[in-house]
């Protein structure tokens, strides 16, 4: 290709010079609704699958009932399923056990993460910080059954957590508190280091030069523009414990979450129709959450 | 190379009307320098200036990036600790001080605006870290903002403001809390060039009617030259020369400072040998050298310099031409001729002309 004396007249040497005739790009150049939709209908195919469709076939699914002489779906639409959540007192009981141990989880969460983004984004020298990332990345890489029964052991009576003379929560709500603010941290620090990251250096030491000290300016300056990376974080945690059901059933002893009731309903009980209406909950929950949350125009500042 | 202080002759003709909270009376400086030293590791950033900033003055420090100014600019304001050396502001040691205990404002580069504050908030803000009353606060920081001509622009977000816009906020948020010292890090870098002559002359008028002093980092060498009281040229670190902007640029005491203020003539040693007579760097400004025709051979007049030579290039630069040049024995030259108005251009690539100089206008560097 190279040499600089043609020394055959085979092939002609492309042209350097003029246009390249390209027909396909040519014409996806000019078409630009063309290239959008070559680019987005896969993913967009997907998307409907997997999402639409699965909601509308779970909210159709809990308007279903099922014979109980015969087990058999019965599947003449009706409301009882809702009406059993309304009525009886076990799901309204768990329903609130649920939100109470995802709150207590997205507070502890974003608690730790703080700090620990702060020292990652702001104070680390970057060889740290890199470190620091994997660091918080690491543990999701193992599995995640591993984990929790490790918690288990941990948690124990005669467990890890007595050796070290914290003494043992024993199995139950606090211990599955405990597991899923683990689980889910990873989760919680990212978007907020990501967040933090954005923030630039020349803000703080401009509120600094300004007269504020340290505690002010994490007040007035940095804990706004995080409300973005903390909500995230936060709707992170908050739904994955809504949704979680085995490290109930590994450490919550004989506490059961939502997760636990569709699970039950779904398998054991042969109820499907129950257990569609009982997953709707945590749907609902988080569309009321993410509504009242756009409402406050927390996510308005990004 | 570090420039023994000067104890400032106070050049500003600007403050002296002596106003209100800050003249002492004394000769205090506003802003003293010793010793001062800053490594990042192994690298020193700062190393070893000594400088000393009148009240009132405006004061820039130039150089290229990496020169060391901005650093220095760094350890007045506090956001850096110094290695060695005394960081003096008004007569008070505050090098090991905060920030936030130091009576400077700085306006950065990149503005800092605070983006989830609408522009007047981002202006009282320091009013506000101060515990002043809401009224109060909206007052002073409206009045700020009249000052820089945005006092309409109150309740935007800086997201929403031109460039140029959120530079004067972040002016207005600086001077709203009257501070002695202004540090202005490169803050129109990032204008283009109409905007950034007319903040040039704005800057100007407003450090001469606050009479506060301004210090100022650029590596614009003609915006240095345009606004300043003084300048210190900046070198690796160390200051390479101190003066008024005349000194600077008609007496540039090493080659680096030639080189960098504006563009100019550098003949070495064997070269100054053979024209001046003398074994030892100097320097010419382009504007000094005369051109005329080749057929000129009029005997060159007393302490006059005439050399035949060549024209290599020609560039138009609207208000005159750059001529670039080889005389006859090598030399490589620049001139810069006024513009004479005729559409025919006076010299053309190949021409052969007489560069003419003055010995007086030759500059010997150290």
């Amino acid at each position: 290709m190279t040499s600089t004396v043609p020394d055959t007249d085979q092939a002609p040497a492309p042209a350097l010079r003029g246009p390249v005739a390209r027909p396909g790009s040519r014409l996806l150049h000019r078409m630009v609704w063309l290239r959008l939709s070559l680019l987005l209908s896969a993913p967009l195919a997907w998307m409907v699958l997997v999402y639409v469709v699965a909601l509308a076939a779970l909210l159709i699914t809990s308007l279903w009932s099922v014979d109980s002489l015969s087990s058999e779906i019965d599947r003449t639409w009706t409301l009882d399923n809702f009406r059993t959540l309304i009525e009886n007192e076990v799901y309204r009981n768990v329903t609130v056990r649920t939100i109470g141990v995802a709150l207590a989880v997205t507070v502890i969460d974003v608690a730790i993460a703080l700090p620990i983004a702060f020292y990652m984004a702001k104070v680390a020298t970057p060889r740290a910080r890199r470190m620091l990332v994997v660091a918080v990345l690491t543990p999701l890489w193992a599995s995640y059954l591993v984990k929790v029964f490790s918690w288990r052991v941990v948690l124990s009576e005669g467990g890890l957590a007595e050796w070290t003379g914290l003494g043992s929560p024993g199995y139950g709500l606090t211990a599955v508190v405990i597991t899923q603010s683990y689980l889910w941290l990873p989760y919680v620090i990212l978007p907020i280091f990501a967040a933090l990251e954005r923030v630039p250096d020349s803000l703080l030491e401009a509120a600094g030069d300004l007269g504020a000290p340290g505690s002010m300016v994490l007040r007035s300056i940095v804990m706004p523009l995080l409300v973005p990376g903390i909500v995230a974080g936060a709707i992170f945690s908050f739904s994955l414990t809504m949704g979680d059901y085995i490290t109930v059933n590994i450490v919550g002893g004989a506490n059961q979450m939502l997760g636990n009731l569709v699970f039950v309903n779904a398998g054991a009980a042969n109820n499907l129709p129950l257990a569609a209406a009982i997953a709707m909950i945590p749907i609902v929950v988080m569309l009321v959450l993410l509504t009242a949350i756009r409402r406050t125009g927390a996510l308005e500042n990004i | 190379m570090t420039h023994a202080t000067i104890p400032t002759p106070g050049p500003t003709p600007g403050p002296a009307s002596g106003t209100s909270t800050t003249s002492t009376g004394t000769s205090q400086p506003a802003i003293r320098l010793r010793g001062l030293v800053k490594h990042f590791g192994d690298v020193a950033a700062v190393d070893g200036v000594d400088l000393d900033i009148a009240d009132g003055e405006f004061f820039s420090m130039l150089g290229p990036s990496g020169s060391g100014k901005t650093t220095v600019l760094r350890l007045i304001a506090g956001f850096e600790t110094a290695t060695a050396g005394t960081v003096e502001l008004g007569g008070t040691d505050v090098t090991r001080s905060a920030p936030f205990e130091r009576d400077v404002h700085t306006v950065f580069q990149d503005y800092a605006l605070f983006p989830h504050m609408s522009v007047l908030d981002n202006v009282a803000y320091g009013l506000r870290v101060r515990g002043l009353g809401k009224k109060e606060r909206r007052e002073r920081a409206q009045h700020a903002l009249d000052t820089v001509q945005l006092g309409h622009l109150g309740a935007r977000r800086p997201t929403q403001l031109s460039g140029g816009q959120r530079q004067r906020v972040a002016l207005a948020r600086a001077i709203v809390l009257e501070p002695r010292v202004l540090l202005l890090d490169e803050p129109l870098g990032a204008l283009d060039l109409k905007l950034r002559e007319q903040m040039q002359v704005e800057l100007k008028q407003l450090q001469r009617s606050l009479g506060i002093t301004f210090v100022f980092v650029t590596h614009d060498q003609e915006e240095a030259l345009t606004l300043s009281d003084r300048i210190a040229v900046f070198d690796a670190g160390r200051i390479q020369q101190l003066g008024s902007p005349r000194e600077i640029y008609e007496n540039p005491t090493s080659a680096y400072v030639a080189g960098f203020v504006g563009t100019t003539n550098l003949f070495d040693s064997a070269t100054s040998a053979r024209l001046l007579g003398v074994s030892a760097e100097h320097a010419v400004r382009p504007e000094r050298l005369r051109l005329s025709a080749a057929s000129d051979t009029r005997a060159p007049t007393e302490g006059e310099i005439r050399l035949g030579a060549v024209v290599t290039e020609t560039i138009y630069l609207g208000a005159g031409n750059r001529v670039h040049l080889r005389t006859d024995d090598g030399i490589e030259l620049v001139a810069l001729e006024q513009s004479t108005g005729s559409l025919d251009s006076a010299e053309h690539r190949g021409d052969h002309v007489t560069v003419r100089f003055a010995r007086a206008d030759v500059v010997a560097l150290t």
